[in-house]
């Protein structure tokens, strides 16, 4: 009779153990994802969030063979909370790489514990100039973009191709409004443009007619550097008070995001700008992307839904590079910096020496089809560093943009 | 039955004491450093409630404080390498200097108008914050706090810088403890019942609004810089007016006028929005059903519904309950 049961029990241990992955001992990769999902910032959270499910679900949630869990954590969109969750994350959960966030603050918070921590973290969103150029983190993997990337190649653009002469600038008055209108500013004066004057609302700002009506009258257009809530109210209020027929509306990527085109009218229309996406991308794998993410999730990808998607691939690339071995941290961070993606919705993408990706920068004009608002691409500067045409070294030299530089020397 | 009613609070403390005492060696450092927070916030709480509960000044700009003594740490630590006695000095005089000024413009007047006027000097301190970036680094804030330095131990595990705030909680809960069971406390208790009764009686009800205004400051600060030490980042954020909200929010739903209760509160609510959030993304319903909750079933917060309870429990039942 024992004979027997032990048999049973040999037999049903072989049936389980050949159900069983190869590596089942080694359990899923896990991968903690800190981004806000409640507050002021939860839909852009909730796009980040929604890219990486689509990848995962469209490759049978599985990187490098081994099965891929997915930890949600929300950062309130505070920095306290976002380091507890970290913490969280990694003494409780034990994940081997980590996603998140969008605030370029909490970025900076994070960054120091990430090194102290010694597991890779990928920065989707996180734009901040100063972490792949004058502060970096070891561990933080930007897949992204820094803020005044785009803005260098469209400065010239403006100068150039635009033969635009004199601009002014507005823009939400924080470090990311600062280094998007810098980056501007610097190309745009150095092919012959003027900045004549710099604007700068609070974060939150309702109304801006107390802006608009100090605009100086002598300038060629208008560069607006919205975000999320004022990108909403600003085109409207731009129309409103007259000015979108005598001064052209150009701006940072994120004035006219896939975010917030949805909610607007045609007020929005002609509004130029450039970022590293556009949903209105002509390639093949965009296109198939837009189609499904808008199946699943019923609206357009917005770049927050790109950069996470593409994230996690990057995620999958460098977990298939040293075969599946997450758990070798330092070999696995290695990989993660080489990743090179040919294909992704956005274009070619790979790191830089310093750890920024080198993209394509796209420059869009809003535009209607079928009754919907697009990015239209309508010029592609490829393969652009976070340094254009500038040798990293010199351009290192310079101060971070902020507020007081470039400064106005035309006001 | 009057005993257990003076009895409770003592036998709560004993309890209470031996819990953050005794088990945070047993919790993982996930938990401690939740824990750390608590405390951090419970000074903070208890700080405001010098003016909240025992004067009856409702400040929204507490904030302000906790950013003075935060960003003390952050500059000072990251910049010249200073050691913790110099940040501690330096945050609570910090905090002291600008509540004396924010005194002398608040306490002008009561009511509504000083909560607006101290919103407004909170932001003043926002402002700073965010605009002032040579000092500040603006709203990208300070990263790279290290731990205390200058002190004979080196506080690098979760479990030592627990019980070193820990400790700093015990100095702040007994010199506020002797501050409000001392005849000074006693007269802002008086002048919360009834300021001209307190005038007649010949008592410079002003100065003694002013001090206590100070002494809410000077808690502000020292919570604040421990709050820098423990984030290890400093950034706008701490001198937010949700920040304030949040503060008062602790006081309110512990119990305000008493100790125990914004620390109660501070504790509820950190776990509530660290450690709910970890299981629901629906955590700001229970936030809310919480905040509700305490409003309708016990306006003087926990502690207070208890200290009725257990009033009402050592009277006779045909008695009323005794009306606050």
């Amino acid at each position: 009779m024992a004979r027997k049961l032990t048999v049973i029990i040999l037999a049903v241990l072989v049936v389980i153990a050949a159900g069983l992955p190869a590596d089942a001992q080694k359990g899923p990769i896990k991968i903690g994802v800190i981004s806000p999902m409640s507050g002021g910032a939860a839909q852009a959270g909730k796009d980040m969030v929604n890219g990486m499910q689509m990848w995962l679900d469209e490759n049978g949630g599985q990187m490098a063979g081994r099965k891929v869990e997915m930890i949600v954590e929300d950062s309130q969109g505070q920095p306290n909370i976002a380091l507890t969750k970290l913490q969280k994350l990694v003494e409780r959960d034990k994940v081997q790489v980590l996603v998140g966030e969008l605030f370029a603050h909490i970025g900076y918070a994070m960054a120091p514990k990430v090194d102290e921590y010694r597991i890779p973290m990928l920065y989707p969103v996180i734009a901040a100039d100063d972490l792949t150029q004058r502060k970096p983190a070891k561990w933080v993997v930007r897949t992204g973009w820094a803020s005044s990337q785009p803005s260098h190649p469209f400065g010239e653009y403006a100068a150039k191709v635009l033969g635009y002469k004199k601009i002014v600038t507005l823009g939400i008055d924080y470090a990311f409004g600062w280094e998007v209108i810098g980056g501007f500013q610097k190309t745009f004066e150095e092919n012959g443009g003027q900045s004549i004057q710099k604007l700068g609302a609070p974060l939150n700002t309702t109304d801006f007619a107390p802006y608009l009506s100090q605009i100086k009258r002598d300038a060629d257009a208008v560069f607006a550097l919205m975000v999320s809530g004022s990108a909403l109210r600003f085109p409207r209020q731009y129309q409103d008070a007259g000015l979108k027929a005598k001064f052209p509306l150009i701006g940072g990527g994120t004035t006219f995001d896939e975010f917030v085109l949805p909610s607007l009218g045609d007020e929005a229309i002609g509004g130029m700008t450039p970022l590293q996406y556009s949903a209105a991308l002509d390639n093949p794998v965009n296109k198939r992307f837009v189609a499904e993410y808008r199946k699943k999730y019923g609206k357009v990808p917005s770049y927050f839904s790109e950069t996470s998607y593409t994230s996690t691939r990057w995620i999958a690339e460098a977990a298939k590079a040293v075969g599946g071995d997450v758990e070798n941290r330092e070999k696995f961070l290695e990989a993660l910096r080489h990743v090179e993606i040919p294909d992704s919705p956005r274009g070619p993408v790979k790191l830089d020496a310093h750890g920024n990706p080198v993209q394509n920068i796209y420059i869009r004009k809003v535009e209607k089809k079928d009754g919907e608002l697009w990015n239209t691409v309508i010029h592609t500067y490829p393969a652009v560093s976070q340094f254009w045409k500038y040798k990293p070294e010199e351009f290192l030299k310079q101060p971070v943009y902020d507020r007081n530089f470039p400064p106005c020397k035309y006001c | 039955m009057d005993r257990l009613v003076r009895r409770a609070p003592r036998a709560a403390a004993v309890v209470v004491a031996v819990l953050l005492l005794g088990l945070p060696p047993f919790q993982s450092s996930f938990t401690l450093s939740l824990l750390t927070q608590a405390l951090v916030w419970a000074m903070l709480a208890m700080s405001l409630d010098i003016l909240l509960g025992y004067t009856g000044l409702a400040s929204l700009g507490h904030a302000a404080y906790l950013a003075l003594g935060a960003y003390s740490v952050g500059i000072l630590a990251t910049r010249h390498g200073a050691n913790f006695w110099v940040t501690l000095a330096v945050g609570v005089a910090l905090a002291v200097l600008g509540a004396a000024i924010f005194g002398l413009v608040a306490l002008r007047a009561t009511g509504v108008y000083f909560l607006m006027i101290t919103l407004a000097l909170g932001m003043v301190v926002w402002g700073l914050a965010h605009r002032w970036v040579s000092m500040t680094s603006g709203d990208n804030g300070i990263a790279g706090v290290p731990r205390p330095r200058g002190l004979p131990w080196a506080l690098t595990g979760a479990l030592p810088f627990y019980y070193f705030v820990l400790a700093a909680f015990v100095l702040a809960f007994l010199v506020l403890w002797t501050v409000v069971h001392s005849p000074f406390g006693k007269t802002l208790v008086g002048i919360r019942e009834s300021e001209s009764r307190m005038r007649t009686l010949g008592y410079n009800v002003w100065l003694h609004k002013y001090i206590g205004f100070v002494i809410a400051g000077a808690g502000g600060g020292f919570a604040g810089v421990f709050w820098a030490y423990y984030n290890g980042f400093v950034s706008p954020a701490d001198a937010e007016l949700a920040t304030s909200v949040e503060i008062l929010l602790m006081v309110a739903l512990g119990g305000r006028g008493t100790l125990f209760g914004p620390a109660l509160g501070a504790f509820v609510i950190v776990l509530l929005k660290n450690l709910v959030s970890v299981y629901t993304h629906r955590w700001l319903l229970i936030l809310g059903a919480v905040y509700i909750g305490t409003i309708v079933y016990a306006p003087e917060g926990i502690v207070g519904l208890l200290r009725d309870r257990l009033k009402a429990r050592g009277r006779a039942p045909l008695r009323p309950a005794p009306s606050p």
